[in-house]
C-alpha cells in the first residue's frame, strides 16, 4: 500500500470513528493524521477529495450530488492554499541553505581577517571582538614590525553582515600588500582612503585607527580616520584621558590627510581602543555612559589586559540583555611595570 | 523602530525633517527617500535631525551619500538640529568640518 492508499484507509478509521461517538481521540487522531500528511507534502485539496469519496461511499443516500458538487469549490479554494503551504516549505528551505552559506562566509571570514594577540616581552595586550550578527564588521589587525614595534589598526565598517564584512576582505588586503616603509599611520590611512574612496558605494564609509608602539622608547604614534577616540590610562595619577585624534573618515574625499600623534607610555599605562559598539551600548536607560565604562575597566583594572577586556565585555553585555546592538571590539595595550 | 521623514520643497530649497529612529533598520527607507532629492542639479537641501532621537553609523552613511550627491550636483547641504550625541558623531567623524551642520534652529526639541 502506498502511502495516499494508508492515507485514505485511516481517514475513514478516524472519520467513521468519530461519527459513531464523537470523540476526543478521534479529534486527535486527526491532528496527527495532518501532520503525517503535511510531512509527506500531501496538499489540502487532496485531503478534502478524500473527505468526499468517503462520504459518498458511506451515505450514498444522504451524500447527494448537490453536496457532491459543493466540494468541488472547497477544493478550489483549497488549491491556493497548497500553493501557498508549498511556497513556504521552499522558503524555508532556501532560508536554511542561505544560512548554511552564511556560516560558512563567517568563518571563511575569521579565517581571512584572523589575527593573532601578539606576546611582547615589556608589554600585556588584550582583545576582542564579537559580531553582533554572523558577520564582524569590526576589524582589528596586528603587526610585528622589524624594529622591534607593534602596529595595531582598529576599523568599522558602516552597515552590518555580509556586505560590511566584504568591504572588510577588502581592507585587510590593501593593507597587507602597502610597502613595509609605508606602513606608518598616517601612510597606511592616506593609502587606504584612497582605495575606499574608489571601490566602495556612496552611503558607505570606514573608520579607522592605527597606531605603531615602539617598544625601544615606548613612544605610541597613531592617527585615526573619524575612529572612536580610544583612551588613556595614566598609572601614575590613576586616571583616564581621551585619545586626541581628528581626522575624517575613509572614503569621503580622494586626497585627505591624516594627522599624526604621538604619546609617550609610562610603566603601568594604557592604551584602550574601542569601536562605537562599546560607547553605543544601550540599556533600557539609554546610553551607557563614558563613566560607567571607565568604572567597569577600572574595576578590573588589577587583571591582565586579556581578563580586563574580557570583562568588561561580559558585563556590557549584560546590560544589554545579551542582545548585542552594534559590533563590539575593545582592545588594551599596557606597558608592563616591570620593563 | 519607527522614523517619520517629511519632505517639503520651499521654492529652490528642499527642507526635510527627520523624527525618530536612524538604524540599520530605519536607514534604507531614509535613503529610499532622500537619495533621489539630492540627484537634482544645484539642488540646496536643509535637513533638520532635532526629533531624531537615535542614530547610529548606518544613518550617518545616508548623511554622507546624501552629502557626496549634493556637491557632485553642485548643490548645497546643511544639516541643523543636531543632539549633542549626534554632533559628537559628526565631530568624531572629521564630517563635521566638511558638512554644514549647525546646532541651532527655531523651535528646537530637547
Amino acid at each position: 500500500m502506498d502511502f495516499r492508499q494508508k492515507l485514505e484507509s485511516k481517514y475513514r478509521e478516524i472519520l467513521t470513528n468519530y461519527l459513531a461517538d464523537r470523540s476526543e481521540q478521534a479529534l486527535y487522531q486527526g491532528q496527527k493524521l495532518s501532520r503525517n500528511a503535511i510531512e509527506r507534502n500531501i496538499p489540502p485539496e487532496e485531503i478534502v477529495s478524500i473527505h468526499r469519496n468517503i462520504m459518498a461511499e458511506m451515505f450514498p443516500e444522504k451524500f447527494n450530488d448537490k453536496m457532491q458538487e459543493s466540494f468541488d469549490i472547497l477544493l478550489e479554494v483549497m488549491v491556493a492554499y497548497g500553493f501557498a503551504y508549498r511556497e513556504h516549505q521552499n522558503l524555508k528551505h532556501i532560508q536554511q541553505e542561505l544560512r548554511t552559506e552564511m556560516e560558512i562566509a563567517a568563518n571563511v571570514q575569521k579565517t581571512l581577517l584572523g589575527t593573532e594577540v601578539p606576546c611582547k616581552k615589556g608589554m600585556d595586550i588584550g582583545a576582542i571582538s564579537v559580531p553582533a550578527k554572523h558577520m564582524n564588521g569590526d576589524y582589528f589587525n596586528f603587526v610585528e614590525d622589524e624594529n622591534n614595534s607593534v602596529s595595531i589598526a582598529i576599523a568599522d565598517v558602516i552597515g552590518k553582515g555580509l556586505p560590511a564584512a566584504l568591504c572588510m576582505s577588502m581592507i585587510k588586503y590593501a593593507m597587507d600588500s602597502l610597502p613595509e616603509n609605508r606602513k606608518t599611520p598616517t601612510l597606511v590611512l592616506e593609502n587606504l582612503n584612497r582605495v575606499v574612496e574608489q571601490n566602495v558605494d556612496l552611503t558607505m564609509f570606514i573608520t579607522m585607527f592605527y597606531g605603531t608602539y615602539h617598544i625601544d622608547d615606548h613612544i605610541f604614534s597613531y592617527a585615526s580616520a573619524g575612529h572612536e577616540p580610544g583612551l588613556f590610562y595614566h598609572a601614575e595619577t590613576q586616571t583616564f584621558s581621551e585619545l586626541p585624534a581628528k581626522g575624517l573618515l575613509l572614503g569621503i574625499e580622494k586626497n585627505t590627510k591624516y594627522r599624526k600623534y604621538e604619546k609617550e607610555v609610562m610603566p603601568g599605562d594604557m592604551i584602550i581602543l574601542m569601536s562605537d559598539g562599546v560607547t553605543e551600548s544601550r540599556t533600557k536607560e539609554g546610553f551607557i555612559e563614558r563613566e560607567e565604562l571607565l568604572a567597569l575597566i577600572e574595576k578590573n583594572i588589577h587583571l591582565k589586559a586579556q581578563n580586563i577586556v574580557q570583562n568588561v565585555y561580559k558585563e556590557l553585555e549584560k546590560l544589554q540583555d545579551f542582545q548585542l546592538r552594534d559590533d563590539f571590539t575593545l582592545i588594551i595595550l599596557r606597558r608592563n611595570v616591570l620593563s | 523602530m519607527n522614523i517619520n521623514i517629511d519632505v517639503n520643497h520651499n521654492e529652490n530649497i528642499t527642507e526635510v525633517t527627520v523624527g525618530g529612529e536612524i538604524d540599520v533598520y530605519t536607514a534604507p527607507e531614509l535613503k529610499k527617500e532622500l537619495i533621489p532629492l539630492s540627484e537634482k542639479d544645484n539642488v540646496e537641501m536643509i535637513v533638520d535631525l532635532s526629533g531624531v532621537s537615535y542614530m547610529d553609523s548606518t544613518g550617518l552613511g545616508v548623511f554622507v551619500g546624501l552629502f557626496k550627491n549634493v556637491r557632485a550636483h553642485d548643490g548645497q547641504f546643511k544639516i541643523i538640529g543636531l543632539s549633542s550625541r549626534l554632533k559628537r558623531l559628526f565631530e568624531i567623524t572629521g564630517l563635521a568640518d566638511i558638512i554644514d551642520i549647525s546646532t541651532k534652529m527655531e523651535g528646537e526639541k530637547k
